[in-house]
């Protein structure tokens, strides 16, 4: 091996070269992992929803139509329609609506909701949540989970949160 | 046989089995003269003997081999999940037996002014390298042997992938958290799932600091530590066994209460109506509405805790612990006092549930705080 000799001029390039790349190589995996928290496609339903028209819940009955996938329940009484999220105010678990027994029963702790989605036993402290509800321009019913209503706070009393019909 | 069957799924309804329970033991541990009389007189001290340590093996050997002939228990028994309930409950009976009937023997050698069985142990060497080793080795080799035939013999309970919108039917916690499910029926999730839990850890990290009774180090004895070995064993064997043991075979569906050869039908019916404190006296006693103002709302509830802590400490301080006050000092006994009545609330509070369904004492949705 021939003992050439390394001026000041080339290490220093040769230094700036290898940090360029590095840097780049860096940058390049980050942009990546950045990347990687957008997906393209997202698998999961939309906070809002079109949930059908009115007519086609009848009077008296909680529809399971939206649970699996929303969440929510669509509640049909005499006088108009409420949207109820399916999930339990004592530690987050999905009750199970018991048409039988007229009440939403969590599996978890035993919490018992009414039809209204008021709690009434088991440790629940507080009634399930209530999603807006409107009628699209369509004659659809809307649905929107981004704004809840939480009847310990009043907001039951809040025109979006019930459907009159 | 339906009839016995019956009689025991009646008895096994929380309210009536939990407060025979809780007598039980205190006749079986006595912490005084007065259930010490009735502890010899019923030979529940024979229980640690050779002879009652078979009577207690086989009396439970007996009741799950013959509740195995019923279909119902038969099923909850041999889940999957639940076989490591029947084994706590034979691995904590020994090893309680093995524990008192030492200690029953101590006492009685202390009774006589001599000197307890370990002190003679003590006398003796024996080396670690090979005594010791060896047998820790036949004793590894055993428990994977076990371990090994209880993976092939019993599958793991799988099941179909989580979906946020199906929550299982009854969905239970893991086997050594069902105690702590339990208590979460009772009370607020930031109290049981946080606060007590936390009191538990604390609680017991306290307790070589708390306790300053330096008898029976060393050594197995029941006399010389009446207090200390009753108040662990009630945590030990009521507030956490009892309540898996409950957790396990009692809760069914819909988190409801089944006697152990009862079907588990998830259509059962079962009036709960629960009913807070301020409910039960403005709108009940007092026939009116509930007062707009929180704390108005709210005071009786905040008088009645505040009467448990502050009166009930008093209390017991004047009375029962007028001699434990002393030994222990103020400091040390203001913890144990305070961590004692956090332990007793969490009986009192299931059994006034039970009997009242009484949902929440201060409850105040407004700001997550109910007690």
């Amino acid at each position: 091996m021939s003992k050439e000799k390394v001026t000041r001029r080339v290490f220093v390039s040769w230094i700036f070269l290898g940090w360029t790349l590095f840097l780049a190589c860096l940058g390049g995996l980050g942009t990546m992992l950045l990347r990687y928290l957008f997906p393209n496609v997202l698998f999961e339903p939309s906070q809002s929803f079109k949930a059908g028209y009115p007519e086609n819940y009848a009077v008296g009955e909680v529809s399971l139509l939206w649970k699996s996938k929303h969440g929510v329940w669509i509640v049909r009484t005499a006088e108009g329609l409420y949207a109820l999220s399916a999930v339990c105010t004592h530690l987050g678990c999905t009750p199970n609506w018991l048409s039988g027994e007229k009440k939403f029963k969590c599996p978890c702790h035993g919490s018992g909701f009414r039809f209204s989605g008021i709690n009434f036993e088991g440790p629940a402290p507080r009634p399930l949540e209530r999603f807006k509800i409107l009628l699209g321009d369509d004659g659809q019913i809307l649905v929107d989970k981004t704004k809840k209503f939480q009847q310990e706070k009043g907001e039951w009393n809040d025109p979006a949160s019930f459907l009159a019909i | 046989m339906e009839a016995i069957k019956n009689f025991i799924n009646a008895c096994a309804v929380p309210s009536r089995m939990f407060p025979v329970i809780v007598l039980l033991f205190f006749f079986v541990f006595p912490v005084n003269s007065f259930f010490e009389k009735y502890n010899k007189l019923f030979f529940l001290d024979r229980l640690w003997t050779k002879k009652g340590g078979i009577f207690l093996f086989s009396t439970l050997t007996m009741f799950l081999s013959i509740g195995m002939l019923d279909e119902n228990f038969r099923h909850t028994v041999s889940k999957p999940d639940n076989l490591p309930i029947v084994g706590l409950i034979y691995a904590s009976l020994f090893f309680l037996w093995v524990a008192l009937s030492q200690a029953r023997e101590n006492d009685l050698r202390l009774e006589k002014n001599e000197k307890p069985k370990e002190w003679h142990d003590s006398q003796e060497k024996i080396l670690v390298w090979p005594d010791l080793v060896s047998i820790e080795l036949i004793a590894m080799l055993f428990a994977l042997g076990f371990l090994f035939t209880w993976g092939i013999l019993v599958d793991a309970p799988l099941e179909e992938p989580a979906n946020l919108a199906t929550s299982p039917n009854p969905a239970k916690a893991p086997w050594y958290f069902l105690a702590l499910q339990e208590m979460l029926v009772y009370f607020d999730p930031a109290l049981a799932g946080v606060i007590f839990p936390t009191l538990i850890v604390v609680g017991l990290m306290a307790i070589p600091y708390i306790d300053n009774n330096h008898k029976a180090t060393g050594y197995y004895t029941f006399k010389e530590r009446k207090l200390a070995i009753t108040i662990f064993l009630f945590g030990w064997i009521i507030l956490w066994l009892f309540m898996m043991v409950i957790g396990t075979i009692l809760r069914g569906p819909n988190w409801n209460f089944y006697g152990p050869f009862e079907y588990w039908d998830p259509h059962k019916v079962e009036a709960l109506t629960n009913i807070n404190l301020s409910e039960y006296l403005y709108v009940i006693g007092l026939n009116m509405g509930l007062p707009g103002n929180i704390f108005i709302r709210e005071a009786p509830g905040i008088f009645l805790i505040s009467l448990y802590f502050i009166g009930g400490g008093f209390l017991l301080t004047k009375t029962v612990f007028k001699n434990l006050f002393k030994s222990l000092g103020p400091l040390r006994y203001s913890f144990f006092l305070v961590l004692l009545l956090f332990a007793t609330s969490l009986p009192i509070k299931m059994t006034l549930r039970w009997l009242f369904n009484l949902k929440y004492i201060v409850s105040i949705p407004e700001f997550f705080f109910n007690i």
